[in-house]
């Protein structure tokens, strides 16, 4: 397991490498110059050639990009220039939003999608299979930003049952309630799409499992339904639903920036979107990056699980 | 026709797409209403519709079947309907186009990897890892915020990020054809590359190209429009779903319609899609095609 765990640690570093080269070469690479997209189209030529000089642009790709990196390992992602603050301070800031948010959601669609998929599973074919099986395909053709709207249409403006956005209510709020009544309705529309995924895989894993030689004697031997599909099937049918519970976690994590906007929750997500629109190329550059670099530790972290899980994948 | 091509192109047995459909209805009636709103939108300019950007704030956010608007007005007064259905060319069109080149240029290097391997395969593999190492929307809005908002920007930066799908797919199928003796002996008998390629290579393509980009579609058409929403996308006063979505929810309380409509559309060409696409997956697939 060691050397396992150390050959996934150094592929992790030509990785993050590679990520933080592709975030700079987008935002540098493109079309345009990228002092031109951040002062707009009105921009003096003496404006142009200040902006330049101050993030470095004048300077030729590669001499940009080590600076910025050897900054970035520093712990400095540079000045944002629309608020004026470290990029680092205020994705700092934003992170715990979006990670409260993005982990409530993995938390609902991993349970809810996996009691969904063993209720699927045990009865093959019944009004709950079917119903797993319409919502599945439904989950993944729903906009998450129109679920997100019309859930806050019902339950905020009609119903009155919970707040439609922000994290906290602007007068008398900031206790651990008013926390969750605001979470309920972005973690549920970030995590609509990924419970029927989860559904789906767990009751397909399940039904293999269940017709295994050894489920058969563990009946055979009078164990209880519960300790059969608890103890024998669901534990050996964690492997795929481990990968598909991991890869889910990035899929939360991008799609959080949609539901952010939606809700109006404080998280990078937003940030980002604010960024681009105010032309701040700083701030997307470290908030993207910190995203990105979290994404590809889930994935460390669902590789290691996955290798815990499988004797056999630590082995190869 | 050589053997590699009659393997690819004879997959699916005469009677076996009529045997299809009649088991699998809701998927024609799917592709029919894909085809219909297809044929509206390609028809919009003949209709006589309302023009979508003509605004009429007197007549603002008018509820469904108010006289001269069906489906209502918006908040400027303009018609939801004529809206649609130009808003369905954008969308469709959007939806399409990304995925036709995120297909075309995977396709392509997917080929290139898997045939022609060595540093090629190492080079074109370790982008597609790398690029698959951001999660999917992110990494659009990243190439959008570098090349600026607008409709074109938006679909090519969803082609970049859907690309790498179609190269991993296609790399594993010609990785298994280039070892099969049909191959070898086209080598053998001195054929150039660019004639094995398309005459034994490309026909095994065609079926998983084919399902994953059926389904593809949907899901560019959802990732086009989540830019739109987000004002990365199709810029004011263009219509397209995704970004009528974005302007009509601050007036969500008031007219519910104008959020309801365009979401309501998104959602059904999307199923639709999905619809298809599952029923051609199964078709092509010969594990789970009907007896």
């Amino acid at each position: 397991m060691g050397r396992y765990l150390l050959r996934r640690l150094l592929h992790l570093g030509p990785v993050l490498l590679g990520v933080s080269l592709i975030v700079f070469l987008v935002l540098h690479l493109t079309p345009g110059d990228p002092a031109e997209v951040m002062l707009g189209s009105q921009a003096t030529q003496e404006d142009l050639t200040r902006l330049r000089a101050q993030l470095g642009l004048d300077r030729p790709l590669h001499v940009q990009y080590a600076r910025w990196i050897g900054q970035v390992l520093r712990g400095d992602l540079g000045r944002s220039l629309w608020m004026k603050r470290p990029v680092l301070t205020e994705v700092m800031e934003r992170f715990k939003a979006t990670l409260l948010l993005t982990a409530s959601a993995l938390v609902l669609s991993t349970v809810g999608g996996i009691a969904l998929g063993i209720g699927a599973a045990t009865r093959a074919n019944s009004l709950l299979d079917r119903l797993s099986t319409v919502a599945s395909l439904f989950g993944a053709s729903m906009p998450v930003f129109w679920l997100g709207i019309v859930l806050m249409v019902i339950f905020s403006l009609w119903l009155g049952w919970l707040p439609a956005s922000g994290m906290f209510a602007p007068y008398g709020g900031g206790g651990a309630r008013d926390l969750l009544a605001h979470l309920v309705l972005p973690a549920v529309t970030l995590a609509a799409a990924s419970v029927t995924i989860v559904a789906r895989l767990t009751r397909s894993a399940m039904l293999d499992v269940l017709g295994q030689d050894y489920v058969r004697t563990a009946r055979a031997k009078g164990a209880t339904e519960w300790a059969v599909v608890v103890r024998h099937a669901l534990k050996n049918a964690l492997i795929p639903i481990v990968t598909v519970v991991g890869v889910q976690a990035g899929y939360l994590l991008g799609g959080a920036v949609l539901t952010e906007t939606v809700f109006a929750w404080p998280g990078v997500g937003t940030l980002v979107v604010q960024g681009i629109l105010a032309r701040d190329v700083p701030l997307v550059q470290g908030s993207v990056l910190v995203i990105a670099s979290t994404f590809v530790l889930i994935n460390l972290a669902v590789d290691v699980l996955y290798a815990c899980l499988d004797p056999r994948i630590r082995y190869e | 026709m050589s053997e590699a091509a009659s393997v690819g192109r004879a997959a699916v047995p005469r009677g076996v797409w009529r045997r299809s459909a009649a088991r699998n209805r809701l998927a024609v009636a799917a592709l029919l209403a894909i085809l219909a709103v297809v044929l509206v939108a390609l028809a919009a300019p003949l209709l006589p519709l309302a023009d979508p950007d003509t605004v009429d704030t007197p007549n603002r956010l008018r509820p469904p079947l108010t006289p001269g608007h069906v489906l209502g007005t918006d908040e400027f007064g303009r018609d939801l309907l004529s809206r649609l259905i130009w808003g369905a060319r954008v969308s469709l069109l959007a939806g399409a186009g990304a995925a036709s080149a995120a297909m075309l240029v995977g396709v392509g290097l997917g080929i290139a990897a898997g045939y022609y391997g060595g540093v090629t395969e190492t080079v074109i593999m370790r982008l597609t890892d790398i690029l698959m190492a951001f999660p999917y929307i992110l990494l659009a809005i990243a190439i959008v915020a570098g090349l600026g908002p607008g409709l074109r920007n938006a679909m090519i930066a969803i082609a970049i990020v859907g690309f790498p799908f179609y190269t991993r797919l296609v790399r594993s199928v010609v990785l298994s054809v280039r070892a099969r003796e049909f191959v070898e002996a086209a080598h053998a008998l001195g054929s150039p590359d660019p004639l094995i390629l398309l005459r034994h290579v490309v026909p095994h393509l065609l079926s998983p190209v084919i399902v994953a980009f059926s389904l593809d579609v949907g899901a560019k058409i959802l990732a086009t429009s989540g830019l739109s929403f987000l004002g990365l996308g199709t810029q004011p006063p263009t219509a397209d779903w995704g970004s009528m979505l974005a302007t009509g929810r601050q007036f969500v309380i008031l007219s519910p319609h104008v959020v309801l409509l365009p979401g309501l559309a998104i959602f059904a060409i999307v199923l639709a899609l999905n619809l298809v696409g599952d029923a051609l997956r199964d078709l092509l697939d010969p594990r789970t095609r009907p007896a």
